[in-house]
Protein backbone atom coordinates (compact mmCIF):
# COMPACT_ATOMS: atom_id res chain seq x y z
CA UNK A 1 0.00 0.00 0.00
CA UNK A 2 0.74 3.75 -0.52
CA UNK A 3 2.58 5.52 2.55
CA UNK A 4 0.44 8.50 2.78
CA UNK A 5 3.35 9.88 4.50
CA UNK A 6 6.22 9.49 1.92
CA UNK A 7 4.22 11.24 -0.31
CA UNK A 8 5.02 14.66 -1.17
CA UNK A 9 2.55 17.46 -0.73
CA UNK A 10 1.95 19.66 -3.68
CA UNK A 11 2.99 22.96 -1.71
CA UNK A 12 6.13 21.02 -1.03
CA UNK A 13 6.52 20.40 -4.50
CA UNK A 14 5.99 23.66 -5.64
CA UNK A 15 8.80 25.17 -3.41
CA UNK A 16 11.56 22.74 -5.05
CA UNK A 17 10.19 22.76 -8.29
CA UNK A 18 9.84 26.83 -8.57
CA UNK A 19 13.68 26.94 -8.06
CA UNK A 20 14.66 24.94 -10.98
CA UNK A 21 13.98 27.15 -13.83
CA UNK A 22 12.66 30.81 -14.51
CA UNK A 23 8.66 31.80 -15.11
CA UNK A 24 7.41 28.56 -14.13
CA UNK A 25 3.43 28.73 -13.76
CA UNK A 26 1.90 26.64 -11.20
CA UNK A 27 -1.96 26.14 -10.82
CA UNK A 28 -4.15 23.27 -8.98
CA UNK A 29 -7.60 24.64 -10.77
CA UNK A 30 -9.55 22.23 -12.48
CA UNK A 31 -7.16 19.27 -11.85
CA UNK A 32 -6.29 16.81 -9.37
CA UNK A 33 -2.75 17.62 -10.07
CA UNK A 34 -0.41 19.75 -9.27
CA UNK A 35 0.03 21.80 -13.20
CA UNK A 36 3.09 23.50 -13.98
CA UNK A 37 3.09 25.51 -17.09
CA UNK A 38 6.64 25.88 -18.27
CA UNK A 39 8.48 28.50 -20.63
CA UNK A 40 9.33 25.87 -23.89
CA UNK A 41 12.67 27.55 -23.57
CA UNK A 42 13.08 25.68 -19.56
CA UNK A 43 11.50 22.52 -21.16
CA UNK A 44 14.31 20.33 -21.28
CA UNK A 45 16.46 21.98 -18.36
CA UNK A 46 13.21 21.38 -16.46
CA UNK A 47 12.61 17.99 -17.18
CA UNK A 48 16.01 17.20 -16.65
CA UNK A 49 16.15 17.87 -12.95
CA UNK A 50 12.90 16.71 -12.40
CA UNK A 51 14.02 13.08 -13.06
CA UNK A 52 17.83 13.67 -11.63
CA UNK A 53 16.87 15.48 -8.34
CA UNK A 54 16.82 12.92 -5.50
CA UNK A 55 13.93 14.44 -3.68
CA UNK A 56 11.49 14.53 -6.90
CA UNK A 57 12.66 11.56 -8.72
CA UNK A 58 10.30 11.96 -11.39
CA UNK A 59 11.26 8.36 -13.29
CA UNK A 60 8.52 7.38 -14.95
CA UNK A 61 6.34 9.74 -17.35
CA UNK A 62 2.86 7.41 -17.75
CA UNK A 63 1.08 9.43 -20.02
CA UNK A 64 2.28 11.84 -22.76
CA UNK A 65 -0.51 14.13 -24.29
CA UNK A 66 -0.40 16.15 -27.66
CA UNK A 67 -2.81 19.03 -27.36
CA UNK A 68 -4.35 21.63 -29.41
CA UNK A 69 -5.39 24.65 -27.18
CA UNK A 70 -6.80 26.93 -29.76
CA UNK A 71 -4.22 29.45 -30.46
CA UNK A 72 -1.25 27.06 -29.09
CA UNK A 73 0.09 23.94 -29.45
CA UNK A 74 1.49 21.75 -26.89
CA UNK A 75 2.19 18.51 -24.83
CA UNK A 76 0.71 17.16 -21.60
CA UNK A 77 3.75 15.12 -19.67
CA UNK A 78 2.28 13.41 -16.54
CA UNK A 79 4.66 12.21 -14.66
CA UNK A 80 5.16 10.06 -11.26
CA UNK A 81 7.86 9.07 -9.37
CA UNK A 82 7.71 5.09 -8.49
CA UNK A 83 10.19 5.72 -5.37
CA UNK A 84 8.04 8.76 -3.79
CA UNK A 85 4.74 8.08 -5.40
CA UNK A 86 3.54 11.72 -5.79
CA UNK A 87 2.71 12.79 -9.28
CA UNK A 88 3.17 16.21 -11.22
CA UNK A 89 1.75 17.29 -14.49
CA UNK A 90 4.11 19.71 -16.81
CA UNK A 91 2.70 21.22 -19.31
CA UNK A 92 4.53 23.21 -22.29
CA UNK A 93 3.12 25.22 -25.69
CA UNK A 94 4.08 26.91 -28.57
CA UNK A 95 2.11 29.54 -30.25
CA UNK A 96 3.86 29.09 -33.60
CA UNK A 97 0.97 26.67 -35.36
CA UNK A 98 3.28 27.15 -38.64
CA UNK A 99 6.44 25.66 -37.43
CA UNK A 100 5.76 24.43 -33.72
CA UNK A 101 9.10 23.43 -32.19
CA UNK A 102 9.92 21.64 -29.08
CA UNK A 103 12.66 20.08 -27.20
CA UNK A 104 12.68 16.13 -27.15
CA UNK A 105 12.76 14.91 -23.80
CA UNK A 106 13.44 11.30 -25.28
CA UNK A 107 16.81 10.56 -23.23
CA UNK A 108 15.20 11.62 -19.98
CA UNK A 109 12.50 9.06 -20.50
CA UNK A 110 12.60 6.84 -23.07
CA UNK A 111 8.97 6.57 -23.31
CA UNK A 112 8.71 9.76 -24.90
CA UNK A 113 10.47 8.49 -28.22
CA UNK A 114 7.29 6.64 -29.15
CA UNK A 115 4.75 9.79 -27.40
CA UNK A 116 6.50 12.16 -29.44
CA UNK A 117 6.14 10.43 -33.06
CA UNK A 118 2.87 10.19 -32.08
CA UNK A 119 2.36 13.63 -31.26
CA UNK A 120 4.24 14.72 -34.34
CA UNK A 121 2.08 12.23 -36.35
CA UNK A 122 -1.44 14.29 -35.32
CA UNK A 123 -0.25 17.77 -34.38
CA UNK A 124 2.55 18.49 -36.47
CA UNK A 125 4.50 19.32 -33.48
CA UNK A 126 8.24 18.85 -34.10
CA UNK A 127 10.73 17.45 -31.65
CA UNK A 128 14.33 18.85 -31.27
CA UNK A 129 17.37 16.34 -31.02
CA UNK A 130 14.94 13.27 -31.63
CA UNK A 131 16.29 10.18 -33.08
CA UNK A 132 14.24 9.91 -35.70
CA UNK A 133 11.19 12.22 -36.62
CA UNK A 134 8.56 10.34 -38.73
CA UNK A 135 5.41 9.45 -39.42
CA UNK A 136 4.17 6.73 -37.25
CA UNK A 137 0.66 5.98 -37.79
CA UNK A 138 -0.12 7.81 -41.42
CA UNK A 139 1.43 7.26 -44.62
CA UNK A 140 4.42 9.54 -45.10
CA UNK A 141 2.64 12.09 -48.08
CA UNK A 142 -0.21 12.43 -45.83
CA UNK A 143 -1.33 15.96 -45.52
CA UNK A 144 -2.36 18.35 -42.96
CA UNK A 145 -1.84 17.15 -38.82
CA UNK A 146 -5.65 15.49 -37.89
CA UNK A 147 -5.75 16.05 -34.54
CA UNK A 148 -5.60 19.87 -34.70
CA UNK A 149 -8.77 21.25 -33.81
CA UNK A 150 -9.04 23.34 -37.58
CA UNK A 151 -8.14 20.47 -39.92
CA UNK A 152 -10.40 19.66 -42.46
CA UNK A 153 -11.00 16.34 -44.22
CA UNK A 154 -14.40 16.23 -46.18
CA UNK A 155 -14.33 13.19 -47.38
CA UNK A 156 -13.06 11.04 -44.31
CA UNK A 157 -14.85 13.36 -41.30
CA UNK A 158 -18.56 13.39 -40.55
CA UNK A 159 -19.09 16.73 -38.87
CA UNK A 160 -22.24 16.69 -37.19
CA UNK B 1 36.85 -24.92 -47.03
CA UNK B 2 38.45 -24.69 -43.57
CA UNK B 3 36.55 -23.21 -40.73
CA UNK B 4 39.51 -20.08 -40.86
CA UNK B 5 38.60 -20.15 -44.49
CA UNK B 6 34.96 -19.64 -43.65
CA UNK B 7 35.34 -17.25 -41.25
CA UNK B 8 38.00 -14.74 -43.53
CA UNK B 9 36.64 -15.12 -46.63
CA UNK B 10 32.64 -15.78 -46.17
CA UNK B 11 31.18 -12.31 -45.03
CA UNK B 12 27.29 -11.66 -44.46
CA UNK B 13 25.59 -8.76 -45.37
CA UNK B 14 22.24 -6.97 -43.30
CA UNK B 15 19.00 -6.70 -45.22
CA UNK B 16 15.62 -5.64 -44.60
CA UNK B 17 12.64 -8.08 -44.23
CA UNK B 18 9.38 -7.03 -43.77
CA UNK B 19 7.54 -8.95 -40.68
CA UNK B 20 3.60 -8.58 -41.37
CA UNK B 21 1.41 -6.44 -41.45
CA UNK B 22 -0.21 -10.14 -42.27
CA UNK B 23 1.81 -12.44 -39.71
CA UNK B 24 0.00 -14.78 -37.63
CA UNK B 25 2.51 -14.41 -34.91
CA UNK B 26 1.52 -10.57 -34.17
CA UNK B 27 -1.92 -11.54 -33.88
CA UNK B 28 -3.54 -8.43 -35.93
CA UNK B 29 -2.01 -5.76 -38.46
CA UNK B 30 1.18 -4.66 -37.07
CA UNK B 31 3.97 -4.53 -39.20
CA UNK B 32 7.93 -4.28 -38.10
CA UNK B 33 10.50 -3.37 -40.63
CA UNK B 34 13.44 -6.02 -39.43
CA UNK B 35 17.13 -5.57 -40.19
CA UNK B 36 18.59 -8.46 -39.91
CA UNK B 37 22.32 -10.02 -40.41
CA UNK B 38 21.42 -13.59 -41.12
CA UNK B 39 19.26 -14.69 -38.54
CA UNK B 40 20.14 -12.46 -36.05
CA UNK B 41 18.25 -9.48 -35.42
CA UNK B 42 20.39 -5.88 -35.33
CA UNK B 43 16.87 -3.19 -35.31
CA UNK B 44 13.20 -3.63 -35.24
CA UNK B 45 11.04 -0.59 -36.41
CA UNK B 46 7.30 -0.92 -35.88
CA UNK B 47 5.33 0.87 -38.76
CA UNK B 48 1.65 1.33 -36.90
CA UNK B 49 -1.39 2.68 -38.60
CA UNK B 50 -3.11 -0.54 -40.03
CA UNK B 51 -5.68 -0.63 -38.19
CA UNK B 52 -6.32 3.33 -36.53
CA UNK B 53 -9.68 4.95 -36.01
CA UNK B 54 -8.61 7.67 -34.50
CA UNK B 55 -11.06 7.27 -31.71
CA UNK B 56 -9.79 10.45 -29.71
CA UNK B 57 -10.88 12.28 -32.32
CA UNK B 58 -14.08 10.85 -32.92
CA UNK B 59 -14.75 11.41 -29.54
CA UNK B 60 -14.18 15.11 -29.96
CA UNK B 61 -17.79 14.94 -31.93
CA UNK B 62 -19.69 12.24 -29.33
CA UNK B 63 -21.40 12.82 -26.38
CA UNK B 64 -19.61 10.92 -22.61
CA UNK B 65 -22.46 8.15 -23.14
CA UNK B 66 -21.12 7.16 -26.90
CA UNK B 67 -17.28 7.45 -25.74
CA UNK B 68 -18.12 4.53 -23.92
CA UNK B 69 -19.00 2.48 -26.93
CA UNK B 70 -15.64 3.49 -28.75
CA UNK B 71 -13.32 2.01 -26.04
CA UNK B 72 -14.43 -1.94 -26.59
CA UNK B 73 -12.50 -1.35 -29.42
CA UNK B 74 -9.22 -0.47 -28.41
CA UNK B 75 -7.90 -3.78 -26.52
CA UNK B 76 -11.02 -5.83 -27.27
CA UNK B 77 -9.89 -8.69 -24.57
CA UNK B 78 -10.49 -6.12 -22.02
CA UNK B 79 -13.48 -4.23 -22.67
CA UNK B 80 -15.07 -4.29 -19.84
CA UNK B 81 -12.27 -2.24 -18.02
CA UNK B 82 -11.99 0.20 -21.27
CA UNK B 83 -15.70 0.84 -20.52
CA UNK B 84 -14.89 1.33 -16.90
CA UNK B 85 -11.81 3.78 -17.18
CA UNK B 86 -14.22 6.04 -19.14
CA UNK B 87 -17.24 5.65 -16.36
CA UNK B 88 -14.84 6.39 -14.01
CA UNK B 89 -13.39 9.51 -15.66
CA UNK B 90 -16.90 10.82 -16.45
CA UNK B 91 -17.92 9.71 -13.06
CA UNK B 92 -15.11 11.38 -11.12
CA UNK B 93 -15.77 14.84 -13.55
CA UNK B 94 -19.43 14.91 -12.15
CA UNK B 95 -18.76 13.92 -8.48
CA UNK B 96 -21.03 11.00 -8.60
CA UNK B 97 -20.27 8.11 -6.14
CA UNK B 98 -21.93 4.84 -7.08
CA UNK B 99 -23.52 2.61 -5.46
CA UNK B 100 -21.53 -0.39 -3.38
CA UNK B 101 -23.31 -2.58 -5.78
CA UNK B 102 -21.97 -1.31 -8.86
CA UNK B 103 -18.33 -1.19 -7.61
CA UNK B 104 -18.48 -4.85 -6.86
CA UNK B 105 -20.53 -6.31 -10.21
CA UNK B 106 -17.79 -3.82 -11.93
CA UNK B 107 -14.22 -5.16 -9.90
CA UNK B 108 -15.99 -9.23 -10.40
CA UNK B 109 -16.75 -8.67 -14.14
CA UNK B 110 -13.11 -7.12 -14.44
CA UNK B 111 -11.52 -10.02 -13.07
CA UNK B 112 -13.52 -12.44 -15.32
CA UNK B 113 -12.30 -10.28 -17.77
CA UNK B 114 -8.92 -10.72 -17.09
CA UNK B 115 -8.96 -14.39 -16.87
CA UNK B 116 -10.49 -14.82 -20.37
CA UNK B 117 -8.33 -12.62 -21.74
CA UNK B 118 -5.51 -14.05 -20.13
CA UNK B 119 -6.54 -17.54 -20.98
CA UNK B 120 -6.27 -16.72 -24.70
CA UNK B 121 -2.98 -15.82 -24.38
CA UNK B 122 -2.09 -18.60 -23.03
CA UNK B 123 -3.69 -20.26 -26.10
CA UNK B 124 -1.86 -18.34 -28.52
CA UNK B 125 0.87 -18.94 -26.59
CA UNK B 126 1.22 -22.20 -26.90
CA UNK B 127 0.30 -22.09 -30.45
CA UNK B 128 3.05 -19.49 -31.49
CA UNK B 129 5.47 -21.45 -30.17
CA UNK B 130 4.38 -24.66 -32.30
CA UNK B 131 1.72 -25.96 -29.47
CA UNK B 132 -1.87 -25.96 -30.89
CA UNK B 133 -3.07 -27.96 -27.91
CA UNK B 134 -3.37 -25.32 -25.78
CA UNK B 135 -5.02 -23.46 -27.73
CA UNK B 136 -7.92 -25.52 -27.64
CA UNK B 137 -7.98 -26.21 -23.28
CA UNK B 138 -8.09 -22.69 -23.43
CA UNK B 139 -10.99 -21.70 -25.36
CA UNK B 140 -12.80 -24.87 -23.80
CA UNK B 141 -12.38 -22.35 -20.18
CA UNK B 142 -12.45 -18.92 -22.09
CA UNK B 143 -16.16 -20.22 -23.70
CA UNK B 144 -17.99 -20.32 -19.91
CA UNK B 145 -17.09 -17.44 -18.95
CA UNK B 146 -17.92 -15.44 -22.35
CA UNK B 147 -21.89 -17.63 -21.75
CA UNK B 148 -21.49 -15.88 -18.22
CA UNK B 149 -20.86 -12.23 -20.62
CA UNK B 150 -23.55 -12.81 -22.61
CA UNK B 151 -26.26 -14.00 -20.31
CA UNK B 152 -25.74 -10.82 -18.09
CA UNK B 153 -24.82 -8.47 -20.87
CA UNK B 154 -25.81 -9.51 -24.59
CA UNK B 155 -22.55 -9.27 -25.82
CA UNK B 156 -18.98 -11.90 -26.27
CA UNK B 157 -16.90 -9.13 -27.57
CA UNK B 158 -17.82 -5.62 -27.23
CA UNK B 159 -19.70 -5.18 -23.99
CA UNK B 160 -20.87 -2.02 -23.39
CA UNK B 161 -21.84 -3.28 -20.13
CA UNK B 162 -20.74 0.12 -17.49
CA UNK B 163 -22.51 3.00 -18.20
CA UNK B 164 -21.46 6.77 -16.79
CA UNK B 165 -23.04 6.40 -13.40
CA UNK B 166 -23.57 2.74 -12.97
CA UNK B 167 -24.50 -0.55 -15.25
CA UNK B 168 -26.68 -0.37 -17.70
CA UNK B 169 -29.13 -2.91 -16.07
CA UNK B 170 -28.43 -5.44 -12.99
CA UNK B 171 -26.80 -8.82 -13.35
CA UNK B 172 -28.70 -11.94 -14.61
CA UNK B 173 -30.13 -14.24 -12.25
CA UNK B 174 -27.69 -16.74 -13.38
CA UNK B 175 -24.78 -14.76 -12.81
CA UNK B 176 -23.75 -15.83 -8.96
CA UNK B 177 -24.11 -19.62 -9.50
CA UNK B 178 -22.67 -19.57 -13.01
CA UNK B 179 -19.89 -17.51 -11.88
CA UNK B 180 -19.30 -19.67 -9.11
CA UNK B 181 -19.82 -23.33 -11.20
CA UNK B 182 -17.15 -21.26 -13.56
CA UNK B 183 -14.66 -20.49 -10.65
CA UNK B 184 -14.78 -24.34 -9.11
CA UNK B 185 -14.51 -25.71 -12.85
CA UNK B 186 -11.40 -23.89 -13.63
CA UNK B 187 -9.71 -24.15 -10.37
CA UNK B 188 -9.37 -28.06 -11.28
CA UNK B 189 -8.65 -26.92 -14.95
CA UNK B 190 -6.11 -24.34 -14.15
CA UNK B 191 -3.30 -27.14 -13.01
CA UNK B 192 -3.61 -28.90 -16.36
CA UNK B 193 -2.18 -25.74 -18.04
CA UNK B 194 0.63 -25.84 -15.89
CA UNK B 195 1.12 -29.75 -16.60
CA UNK B 196 0.54 -29.13 -20.46
CA UNK B 197 3.14 -26.37 -20.85
CA UNK B 198 5.10 -24.42 -17.95
CA UNK B 199 7.28 -27.27 -17.14
CA UNK B 200 7.99 -28.43 -20.87
CA UNK B 201 11.14 -28.55 -21.64
CA UNK B 202 11.20 -27.51 -24.96
CA UNK B 203 9.13 -24.10 -23.87
CA UNK B 204 11.37 -23.29 -21.06
CA UNK B 205 14.28 -23.45 -23.54
CA UNK B 206 12.12 -21.05 -25.93
CA UNK B 207 11.57 -18.60 -22.63
CA UNK B 208 14.23 -18.70 -19.97
CA UNK B 209 16.93 -15.79 -20.73
CA UNK B 210 14.86 -14.62 -23.97
CA UNK B 211 13.64 -11.17 -24.00
CA UNK B 212 15.63 -9.46 -21.56
CA UNK B 213 14.05 -6.36 -19.77
CA UNK B 214 15.71 -4.96 -16.65
CA UNK B 215 13.30 -2.93 -14.05
CA UNK B 216 14.79 0.46 -14.82
CA UNK B 217 13.79 0.07 -18.68
CA UNK B 218 10.74 -1.03 -17.75
CA UNK B 219 9.92 2.06 -16.39
CA UNK B 220 11.59 4.37 -18.45
CA UNK B 221 9.98 3.16 -21.28
CA UNK B 222 6.75 3.13 -19.11
CA UNK B 223 6.35 -0.62 -19.43
CA UNK B 224 2.92 -1.76 -17.19
CA UNK B 225 1.00 -4.67 -16.68
CA UNK B 226 2.57 -8.50 -16.98
CA UNK B 227 5.65 -6.77 -19.04
CA UNK B 228 6.82 -4.93 -16.07
CA UNK B 229 5.72 -7.06 -13.34
CA UNK B 230 7.92 -9.58 -14.94
CA UNK B 231 10.85 -7.31 -14.19
CA UNK B 232 9.97 -6.51 -10.82
CA UNK B 233 8.82 -2.97 -11.45
CA UNK B 234 5.61 -3.13 -8.98
CA UNK B 235 3.11 -1.39 -11.46
CA UNK B 236 -0.05 -2.65 -10.67
CA UNK B 237 -2.69 0.22 -10.69
CA UNK B 238 -5.17 -1.87 -8.48
CA UNK B 239 -2.73 -1.57 -6.08
CA UNK B 240 -1.14 1.79 -6.42
CA UNK B 241 -4.30 3.65 -7.13
CA UNK B 242 -7.23 1.44 -5.84
CA UNK B 243 -10.43 2.31 -7.81
CA UNK B 244 -14.28 -0.18 -7.54
CA UNK B 245 -13.83 -2.32 -4.55
CA UNK B 246 -10.09 -3.53 -5.03
CA UNK B 247 -9.32 -1.82 -1.61
CA UNK B 248 -11.57 -4.14 -0.23
CA UNK B 249 -10.01 -7.21 -1.44
CA UNK B 250 -6.99 -9.40 -0.38
CA UNK B 251 -4.89 -9.87 -3.48
CA UNK B 252 -1.26 -10.14 -3.97
CA UNK B 253 0.59 -8.24 -6.88
CA UNK B 254 1.87 -10.81 -9.43
CA UNK B 255 5.35 -10.04 -9.51
CA UNK B 256 8.72 -11.56 -10.82
CA UNK B 257 12.30 -10.44 -11.07
CA UNK B 258 13.66 -12.11 -13.56
CA UNK B 259 12.71 -10.20 -16.42
CA UNK B 260 12.57 -12.88 -19.17
CA UNK B 261 9.86 -14.32 -21.64
CA UNK B 262 9.20 -17.09 -19.00
CA UNK B 263 8.81 -14.13 -15.75
CA UNK B 264 6.38 -12.43 -17.91
CA UNK B 265 4.58 -15.92 -18.78
CA UNK B 266 4.30 -17.01 -14.56
CA UNK B 267 3.05 -13.30 -13.77
CA UNK B 268 -0.38 -14.13 -16.07
CA UNK B 269 -0.77 -17.40 -14.60
CA UNK B 270 -0.24 -16.10 -11.14
CA UNK B 271 -2.34 -13.09 -11.93
CA UNK B 272 -5.15 -16.20 -12.71
CA UNK B 273 -5.32 -17.69 -9.61
CA UNK B 274 -5.46 -14.23 -7.84
CA UNK B 275 -8.18 -13.48 -9.76
CA UNK B 276 -10.01 -16.04 -8.72
CA UNK B 277 -9.23 -15.25 -5.36
CA UNK B 278 -11.19 -12.35 -6.11
CA UNK B 279 -14.31 -12.75 -7.49
CA UNK B 280 -14.28 -15.42 -4.73
CA UNK B 281 -14.36 -12.74 -1.89
CA UNK B 282 -16.66 -10.77 -3.11
CA UNK B 283 -19.43 -12.88 -5.06
CA UNK B 284 -21.15 -14.64 -2.32
CA UNK B 285 -21.94 -10.56 -0.93
CA UNK B 286 -22.85 -8.38 -3.96
CA UNK B 287 -24.08 -5.85 -1.66
CA UNK B 288 -27.45 -4.20 -2.17
CA UNK B 289 -28.20 -0.90 -4.09
CA UNK B 290 -28.74 1.10 -7.24
CA UNK B 291 -27.57 0.02 -10.40
CA UNK B 292 -27.48 3.49 -11.87
CA UNK B 293 -26.81 6.58 -10.43
CA UNK B 294 -29.40 9.02 -11.89
CA UNK B 295 -27.71 11.52 -14.74
CA UNK B 296 -29.16 14.15 -16.92
CA UNK B 297 -29.23 12.32 -20.54
CA UNK B 298 -26.74 14.94 -21.54
CA UNK B 299 -23.95 14.85 -19.32
CA UNK B 300 -22.47 17.98 -19.20
CA UNK B 301 -18.70 17.60 -17.73
CA UNK B 302 -17.37 20.96 -15.73
CA UNK B 303 -14.08 22.95 -17.18
CA UNK B 304 -11.46 20.92 -15.93
CA UNK B 305 -8.92 17.99 -16.87
CA UNK B 306 -9.79 14.48 -15.64
CA UNK B 307 -7.80 11.51 -15.68
CA UNK B 308 -8.15 7.79 -14.32
CA UNK B 309 -5.88 4.92 -14.57
CA UNK B 310 -7.31 1.67 -14.45
CA UNK B 311 -5.22 -2.05 -14.77
CA UNK B 312 -6.65 -3.77 -17.94
CA UNK B 313 -4.99 -7.20 -18.77
CA UNK B 314 -2.25 -5.81 -20.78
CA UNK B 315 -1.32 -3.25 -18.22
CA UNK B 316 -2.53 0.37 -17.37
CA UNK B 317 -4.20 2.44 -19.50
CA UNK B 318 -5.02 6.26 -18.39
CA UNK B 319 -7.89 8.45 -19.75
CA UNK B 320 -7.48 11.76 -19.83
CA UNK B 321 -10.33 14.20 -20.72
CA UNK B 322 -10.21 17.89 -21.38
CA UNK B 323 -13.61 19.66 -20.85
CA UNK B 324 -14.79 23.05 -21.84
CA UNK B 325 -18.05 22.18 -20.10
CA UNK B 326 -19.74 21.74 -23.37
CA UNK B 327 -21.61 18.00 -24.03
CA UNK B 328 -18.63 16.98 -25.78
CA UNK B 329 -15.14 16.73 -24.65
CA UNK B 330 -12.65 19.12 -26.00
CA UNK B 331 -9.45 16.53 -26.13
CA UNK B 332 -9.64 13.02 -24.68
CA UNK B 333 -6.33 10.92 -25.23
CA UNK B 334 -5.97 7.14 -24.07
CA UNK B 335 -2.72 6.19 -23.34
CA UNK B 336 -2.88 2.26 -23.84
CA UNK B 337 -0.50 -0.08 -22.49
CA UNK B 338 0.12 -1.79 -25.76
CA UNK B 339 1.61 1.17 -27.33
CA UNK B 340 4.31 2.06 -24.49
CA UNK B 341 4.69 -1.89 -24.28
CA UNK B 342 5.34 -2.02 -28.12
CA UNK B 343 8.27 0.91 -27.55
CA UNK B 344 10.34 -1.98 -25.52
CA UNK B 345 10.60 -4.16 -28.31
CA UNK B 346 13.34 -2.97 -30.17
CA UNK B 347 15.17 -2.26 -27.28
CA UNK B 348 15.08 -5.81 -25.92
CA UNK B 349 15.56 -7.71 -29.65
CA UNK B 350 18.59 -6.28 -30.58
CA UNK B 351 20.75 -9.60 -30.86
CA UNK B 352 18.46 -12.17 -31.20
CA UNK B 353 17.48 -14.52 -33.55
CA UNK B 354 14.15 -14.26 -35.39
CA UNK B 355 12.24 -16.98 -33.67
CA UNK B 356 12.79 -15.77 -30.46
CA UNK B 357 11.30 -12.64 -31.48
CA UNK B 358 7.96 -14.75 -31.61
CA UNK B 359 8.56 -16.20 -28.89
CA UNK B 360 8.82 -12.64 -26.87
CA UNK B 361 5.90 -11.17 -29.04
CA UNK B 362 4.15 -13.85 -27.21
CA UNK B 363 5.01 -13.18 -23.97
CA UNK B 364 4.47 -9.22 -25.02
CA UNK B 365 0.38 -10.11 -25.09
CA UNK B 366 -0.35 -7.19 -27.85
CA UNK B 367 -3.46 -6.34 -29.04
CA UNK B 368 -3.16 -3.96 -32.11
CA UNK B 369 -5.88 -2.71 -32.08
CA UNK B 370 -5.06 -1.14 -28.53
CA UNK B 371 -1.87 -0.36 -30.00
CA UNK B 372 -3.20 1.96 -32.98
CA UNK B 373 -6.70 3.54 -31.18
Amino acid sequence: MINQENKMKNEDLQNIINGLAENLEFSEEGSEFLNVIVPKESLYNLCSQLKSKSDLDFDYAYCITGMDWGKELGVIYHLESTTLKHKIVVKVMTDDRENPTLDSVWDIWRTAEFHELEVYDFFGVKFNNHPGLRRLFLTPDWDGWPLRKDYVDEANMIVK
Amino acid sequence: MTDQEVNTKMKTEEYFVNMGPQHPAAHGVLRLLLTIDGEIIKNVEPDLGYIHRSIEKMCERDSYQQIVHLTDRMDYLSSHINNEAVCLTVEKGLEIEVSDRVKVIRTIVGELTRLASHQLWWGVMGMDLGALTTYFYAFRDRELINDIFEETCGARLTMNYFVPGGLMYDIHPNFVKRTKEFIAHFRTKLPEYDRLLTGNVIFEKRMKGIGLLTKEDAIAFGATGPVARGSGFASDIRKKDPYSAYNKVDFKEALFTEGDSYARYKVRIMEMWESMSIIEQLIDNIPEGNIKEPTKAVIKLPKGEFYQRVETARGELGVYINSTGTKNPYRVKFRSPGFSNLSVLNHISKGVKIADLVATMASFDFVIPDIDR
